[in-house]
């Protein structure tokens, strides 16, 4: 591993003037994927500035009926945290669908959004990858590609999100606030992450030296009524193969009339995939099982699976009907 | 508290491709581990796992995988359960960190250990201390309420202390592998300890 300088400066502000837009200097977190991209020598940074003393960890309710969630807040606080766990338990379940109980203690909200992909060629400096060094190619479409991107992906890569957390994020709207070199912005999810069209090596659309320092979600109450679901290789400790994360929102029960809902799936594109098309096609229809198979496959109309990951498909459109038809069954 | 024992680097960063023997950068750092403070010079790059294991002696945590997936150098850290593999030394500067060979007063044996022991929770042993401090973080978690995915439903139940069936334990240890299979051992020793923690209650 290469030698770097270690830095931990007290307030977002100064550790916003250590990083600057230098390429050279990365945030660190709970380094639990970054220690381990340094360790593989996919990541080899200058300098860390480590942030868990800059930016906040608080969970707070905000005056419009949200909640505020500091960057540093450790995913296990935040899956426990009793405000979550009631009216937001989509957040709650992703978070506790994800790593193990040491990794929750130790990844932050902020760290857990910028997590890099677990594709196999990315995370192996041996092979080509357009994402770890853009224009060497991408043997992931000819080779290992079973877990990888069913829909939104390109020529250049075919790399998945592997957040969980992130899923539900995108489902629910949040706002992601940051601070960088040019001042303060609120970036709203699904927009944090991109698509990676022919710059796979961006995986958001944040700018060199921007700090992720609060997560913010909306006042949804309908969001009471949601859940996150994950289908996986082992029963725990294992990422998604496709996940699902949705709130919605009947008039007069299961059967009933679809008022609103909201839905994203995991592992199957280089982002947390807002199911908009499924939303629309559900909105103001009927709540039954037939309607949410149907939306789920409208939504999936679009996915373009490689040789060995076609399966993804019909367990995406599968697992998205299921978990609708369970909230719309809840009392 | 942390000012007194505050991180100081040391060295420059190098430039990749420059020096084929790059200059490690280090930090002058107190470690506060099992109630004692050691004054250490630690590589900015060592982790905590290899601090404890090659600095101080403690060997009883262990280099499984090195990547945070086998849950062998599981430590605690002001309590709470993490792997000391992925955690950066100078980054612990202002914790206390809790290994196996600090579970239990010196010279005692923690319920758990006794437990592990009853149970013949192990065969080869070198997940043990990993298995063991895992536990004891995942037992403070669960008499906290804090939930897993198993009990993440119950929101009506939020806030008290969450009983350990078998599902429980087995979501809530799947950080931590044993190439041996002793998993019915395992949980059924983690299952008496919590038992007892109920009864005690």
């Amino acid at each position: 591993m290469r030698p770097f300088a270690y830095q931990r400066p007290p307030t977002v502000a100064s550790a916003v003037a250590a990083a600057g837009a230098d390429a050279d200097v990365m945030y660190l977190a709970g380094g639990t994927n970054l220690v381990d991209l340094m360790r593989l020598g996919v990541a080899a940074p200058g300098t860390l500035v480590d942030v868990t003393r800059a930016v906040s960890t608080a969970i707070e309710e905000t005056p419009g009926g949200g909640l505020r969630i500091g960057a540093g807040a450790r995913n296990g606080d935040l899956a426990a945290h009793p405000v979550v766990r009631r009216r937001y338990p989509v957040l709650a379940e992703a978070l506790l669908s994800g790593a193990s109980g040491q990794l929750r203690n130790m990844a932050t909200a902020g760290g857990n959004l910028l997590q890099r992909t677990r594709c196999s060629y990315y995370q192996d400096v041996t092979k080509p990858c357009n994402k770890r060094s853009p224009g060497t190619g991408c043997p992931a479409r000819e080779g290992e590609h079973g877990n990888l991107a069913i829909l939104g992906h390109s020529e250049s890569c075919v790399a998945t999100h592997p957040s969980d957390m992130a899923v539900a994020l995108a489902a629910l709207g949040a706002l992601v606030h940051v601070e960088g070199p040019a001042g303060a912005r609120q970036v709203p999810m699904p927009g944090l992450h991109r698509l990676p069209d022919d710059d796979p090596s961006r995986d958001t659309v944040l700018s060199p030296g921007e700090l992720i320092t609060a997560v913010e979600l909306p006042a949804l109450p309908m969001a009471a009524r949601s859940a996150y679901r994950k289908a996986r290789d082992r029963a725990s400790f294992s990422f998604a193969s496709v996940s699902v994360a949705a709130a919605l929102e009947v008039d007069g029960g299961a059967g009933g009339v679809v008022r609103d809902c909201r839905i994203a799936l995991g592992a199957v594109a280089h982002v947390p995939w807002r199911a908009e098309t499924a939303e629309a096609a559900l909105r103001g229809g009927p709540a039954t099982e037939e309607a949410f198979i149907q939306a789920a496959g409208a939504e999936l109309e679009r996915a373009r699976p490689l040789p060995r990951n076609g399966y993804k498909v019909p367990l995406a459109r599968n697992l998205m009907a299921r978990v609708l038809a369970d909230l719309a069954a809840r009392p | 508290m942390s000012g007194g024992r505050e991180a100081r680097v040391k060295g420059q960063a190098n430039t990749p491709g420059e020096d084929p023997a790059p200059v490690p950068i280090t930090a002058d750092l107190q470690l506060r581990v099992n109630d004692r403070l050691y004054p250490i010079t630690a590589d900015t790059r060592e982790s905590l796992l290899d601090t404890l294991r090659e600095r101080l002696g403690l060997t009883g945590a262990k280099k499984g995988c090195d990547h945070g997936q086998c849950g062998a150098c599981t430590v605690l850290v002001d309590g709470r359960r993490v792997v000391s593999c992925l955690t950066l030394t100078v980054s612990v500067d202002d914790g206390a960190v809790t290994t196996v060979e600090g579970l239990a007063a010196s010279g005692a044996v923690h319920p758990l250990q006794r437990a592990f022991v009853e149970h013949d929770a192990l065969q080869c042993g070198f997940c043990t201390p990993g298995q063991l401090c895992s536990a004891a973080g995942m037992l403070a978690e669960a008499a906290e309420g804090r939930p897993s995915l198993v009990s993440a439903r119950d929101a009506a139940g939020a806030g008290g202390p969450v009983t350990l069936d078998e599902e429980e334990i087995r979501e809530r240890m799947s950080g931590n592998l044993c190439r041996c299979g002793a998993y019915p051992g395992i949980v059924a020793a983690i299952a008496e300890v919590a038992r007892s923690a109920e009864v005690a209650r």
